[in-house]
């Protein structure tokens, strides 16, 4: 078998589950270990340049993280990836001289973007600083997009919101508000270089059920009305309430009415629990809230008496094992006052005209590419919930780097597939005979559990912070389940006298040597102990000198205590610090260094 | 010495054994040695052996005398029984416990200073009395702890760190194990754990003392140019031509093996080992001939490793000596002390 190419960074960038898992690659391990030095303002920073919203997503994000985290496989529950981030960001303090700026003498290039949501900002985060003139319109009065109108504020505080956008905003984007693109044609007579569709997936879905249009002054689109309320336009609603569909948006829309008004909330799910799309922290916050999770209910009709809502029927089904086939088995009515429907969003895209020569595929959706985020037409790039519906605000992000770097090479004359290389670092961290860098003994601390505000209080007041964040003492143990996934155990195998020093001293025996002949799914099965997880790579040496077996590395549960190296007499094994350095719009490209 | 304990992982995907034990559970303390030391391999070879055996860490009681090799037993099996004793005195203490409860499994660690020089006529007794244990000799060729002088085992012509060459003639303990009719004598390497893990696990099962005198390569004083006792060394001279396989008594037979040019010798309890051997008509029932093999081997300057030497049927110290079937721990105080009357009427018997 051929030996692993450790040069190519997405080897051990795969390594770091949480990195990798991360679709705009935040470094986790780095900012977890200067937050445990207490550098938060550093911490905060390194957030910074991948996920632009380290203070926002610290509270709101669908942490892809955290199921990959090699701690669950360790212990069983991940490190509080996402809440140690508000960490970092809550204890910040002043980092205004940290922030990028804008140059004072611009490019003359001119960006627009449609949306003041994550991805158009992140565009503009990427692009102000390169000297661009980017202009944002958005349709309401405020920044943010679904960020602000989706989001209760008692989840996301509106002061963590302005202060985010407005480290962006304030390098000097011109912000359009209140100012509705109708024409897509139109925006583009207007002399910008390079548009960015940020627009999001604004349509709430409706259900076409019997009593649908007689009860409309009591059925309401999820997000709508979420944004209602976070405007301030509905302040209360009846005491028995029915929400529809088990997503996130639903978990918002069910404590939402919880606060103001609803004292009966009920959320009604077609399908079992382990099907549900909402995340499961999301549901567990929603029942602490004395929410009840109806499962294996289909929404039926609308029951009214006199024109008025006073219940909703449902099919009761009965699944199968995985819950692809259903048979009703009953019908029940269930008592409401107020139904809210949160079954998905969808995009609108009645702005664009359809003989620009831009392609949309057959279900309507425009056509983007997944790499590039241009669309089909010239110059106009899409990305965030827009191109592909409703994902989450790291996705959004994400796709804003990505759409910044084609904006920057288009404006530029450059092709769009010539993107700036990925590189990466790998530096040593042995700082004495068995000494490192970096915590490198395993801590057996359990995972910290989140503090809420008692139920009165949240209920009295909409705007109250759920979530106390962690507190000092949470943090510092918190820190230390993080496993340094990225200080990896690099082999040279031309120092290696094959002692078998690492192989015993292996914590979870993840060293193996033997026959490098054969194909990988047999050489599994050679390993010191079971190799059950195939998403994990093999690390492969070069041939060992006396005997001319090689040395595999099983990455699926390696600890990076570094007890490795530090038996080795040889150096064979070091410990080496992986840094992956990204690509962003504006940058010289890179080179792996080691 | 390592900056920290090796940790224990709750979901390692580690496999258990019949006792429901993992590989951890049969660990003992961190080792002190040097990185890189033959013996730490050699212990991970215990370790991995008595795991697989599935034996009870309470039923085990591993002795040491002194040296780096006499540190080890600390470094495995925490549950179970140890004794630490004086320089070269671990054979008689092993013979008076193993007197006294013979229903323990012994294994005493030693050096080739511990076992071929101080403690040489301790162990040529053991050996002589068929002591029921497991008699592993962590065999480096140096006096590690004091900084490297050769040992007993030196070869000649081999040369110490800083140059100086050996001209006393070695012992070799197999030679000497098998001139003194012992009944289970192996050889093998620390850094070949797929031989040495099989012969501890027969030796474990075998009825009587069984000697593996392991080459156990010493990385601060022995590993360099002009040593016979480097890695690099043994790997080069190291002959493997007598296989074993170790199937235990309810065991299936996994390994395939040709039935023509197999011996099997079937064990105490039940087990049986099958050889397979590449040096025409070697038995490895044969006494003479095993001795003349290696000795031959040795003017090839060739190491042969592998279980040289079996005899299942000699009688162990215990039948030698008509003991009592009964641990003499489990008797009853009565039987073990009569009393003077008791004593008055044995004492009528010699008059």
């Amino acid at each position: 078998m051929e030996p692993t190419n450790i040069e190519d960074p997405n080897f051990f960038h795969q390594v770091v589950d949480c990195q990798w898992a991360c679709p705009a690659h935040t470094n986790v391990p780095e900012y977890i270990r200067l937050i445990g030095q207490g550098r938060y303002a550093d911490a905060y920073m390194e957030n910074r340049k991948s996920n632009v919203f380290p203070g926002i997503l610290g509270r709101t994000c669908d942490r892809p993280c955290e199921p990959a985290c090699r701690r669950g496989r360790v212990d069983g529950n991940p490190v509080a990836i996402c809440r140690l981030k508000r960490v970092a960001a809550d204890l910040k303090g002043d980092i205004s001289s940290m922030l990028p700026t804008a140059p004072l003498s611009k490019n003359g290039k001119k960006v627009a973007c449609i949306g003041a949501g994550p991805a158009s900002l992140t565009v503009a985060n990427d692009l102000l600083p390169l000297g661009y003139d980017v202009t944002i319109f958005e349709s309401s009065a405020s920044p943010g997009g679904l960020m602000r109108t989706n989001i209760p504020s008692f989840r996301l505080p509106a002061e963590v919101l302005d202060q985010e956008i407005a480290a962006i905003v304030d390098m000097g984007a011109n912000m359009e508000y209140s100012t509705q693109i109708k024409s897509l044609e139109d925006l583009r007579s207007k002399g910008f270089d390079a548009i960015f569709i940020g627009s999001g997936a604004p349509k709430g879905k409706d259900l076409a059920l019997k009593g649908r249009d007689e009860g409309r002054d009591r059925i309401h689109i999820g997000i709508e009305w979420l944004q209602s309320v976070a405007f301030g336009h509905i302040e209360s609603v009846g005491e028995r309430v029915l929400v529809i569909g088990v997503g996130n948006t639903a978990m918002d829309c069910c404590r939402t009415a919880r606060r103001i008004g609803g004292k009966d909330v009920k959320v009604m799910a077609r399908r079992p629990r382990e099907f549900f799309k909402a995340s499961p922290w999301e549901l567990e916050d929603a029942e602490e809230e004395g929410i009840e999770i109806t499962v294996n209910h289909a929404p039926k009709e609308i029951v009214l008496d006199d024109g008025k809502v006073i219940g909703m029927r449902f099919d009761v089904l009965s699944w199968n094992s995985d819950a692809t086939k259903s048979e009703v088995v009953g019908s029940v009515v269930i008592d409401c006052d107020d139904v809210i429907l949160a079954i998905g969003q969808e995009n609108a895209f009645e702005w664009i005209e359809r003989d620009m020569g831009m392609d949309f595929d057959n279900w309507g959706m425009p056509v983007v590419d997944e790499k590039t985020m241009a669309t089909t037409l010239d110059g106009v790039f899409m990305g965030g919930d827009a191109p592909w519906g409703p994902k989450n605000i790291i996705w959004a992000v994400a796709h804003g780097h990505e759409a910044a770097i084609s904006i920057d090479n288009y404006c530029n004359g450059v092709a769009l597939e010539d993107r700036p290389a990925t590189a990466m670092d790998l530096v040593s961290q042995k700082m004495g005979l068995t000494e490192w860098s970096y915590h490198n003994d395993y801590n057996p601390n359990l995972r910290q559990k989140m503090t809420h505000v008692e139920l009165t209080k949240r209920f009295a007041e909409l705007s109250l912070e759920v979530e106390l964040g962690f507190s000092v003492e949470q943090t510092v143990l918190e820190v230390e389940r993080c496993l340094n996934c990225d200080v990896e155990p690099v082999f040279k195998a031309s120092s290696c006298i094959e002692c078998d020093a690492c192989i015993d001293i292996c914590p979870v025996q993840c060293l193996t040597m033997t026959s490098g002949d054969g194909v990988i799914e047999e050489l599994r099965l050679r390993l010191s102990a079971p190799s059950p997880n195939l998403d994990q790579q093999v690390y492969l040496s070069t041939k060992l000198a006396q005997t001319g077996r090689v040395m595999v590395k099983d990455e699926n549960i390696c600890v990076h205590c570094g007890l490795c190296a530090e038996r080795c007499p040889t150096a064979a094994w070091d410990m080496e610090k992986f840094t992956l350095n990204l690509g962003y719009a504006g940058q010289v490209n890179q080179r792996v260094t080691r | 010495m390592p900056s920290i304990r090796k940790p224990l992982i709750p979901l390692a995907p580690l496999p258990v054994n019949e006792l429901g034990l993992t590989l951890r559970d049969y660990e003992g303390g961190m080792s002190t040695l040097c990185a890189g030391c033959g013996h730490d391999s050699i212990t991970a070879a215990i370790t991995r052996a008595f795991f697989e055996l599935s034996l009870p860490p309470e039923k085990i009681a591993k002795l040491s005398g002194i040296g780096c090799s006499s540190k080890t037993p600390t470094y495995f099996v925490s549950g179970a029984h140890g004794f630490n004793s004086v320089h070269g005195r671990m054979p008689p203490i092993v013979t008076g416990a193993n007197a006294a409860n013979r229903s323990s499994i012994y294994i005493g660690i030693s050096g080739d200073g511990d076992s071929l020089s101080i403690g040489a006529g301790h162990f040529v007794h053991a050996v002589r009395r068929n002591v029921n244990m497991v008699y592993v000799i962590e065999n480096n060729g140096v006096y590690g702890l004091t900084k490297g002088q050769f040992s007993a085992t030196a070869d000649v012509g081999s040369s110490a760190k800083k140059g100086a060459a050996n001209e006393t003639p070695p012992i070799d303990p197999v030679i000497l194990a098998l001139s003194l009719g012992a009944t289970f004598v192996a050889r093998s390497f620390s850094g070949d754990k797929g031989q040495l893990i099989p012969i501890i696990k027969a030796a474990v099962e075998h009825k009587g003392f069984a000697l593996i005198d392991v080459i156990s390569p010493c990385i601060q004083f022995n590993n360099h140019e002009g040593s016979t006792k480097s890695y690099h060394y043994v790997r080069e001279h190291e002959i493997k031509e007598i296989d074993q396989v170790y199937i235990p008594p309810s065991g299936e037979i996994t390994a395939v093996l040709p039935e023509d040019g197999i011996v099997k010798v079937k064990m105490f309890d039940g087990s049986t080992l099958a050889f397979r051997t590449l040096p025409p008509h070697y038995d490895p029932r044969d006494r003479e001939g095993a001795m003349h093999y290696v000795n031959q081997a040795r003017l090839r300057r060739e190491i042969p490793t592998g279980l040289l030497f079996i005899d299942e049927d000699a009688p162990d110290v215990h039948e030698l000596n008509s003991t009592t079937d009964t641990p003499l721990v489990d008797l009853p105080y009565e039987s073990l002390c009569p009393g003077s009357g008791a004593l008055a009427r044995f004492m009528e018997g010699f008059k």
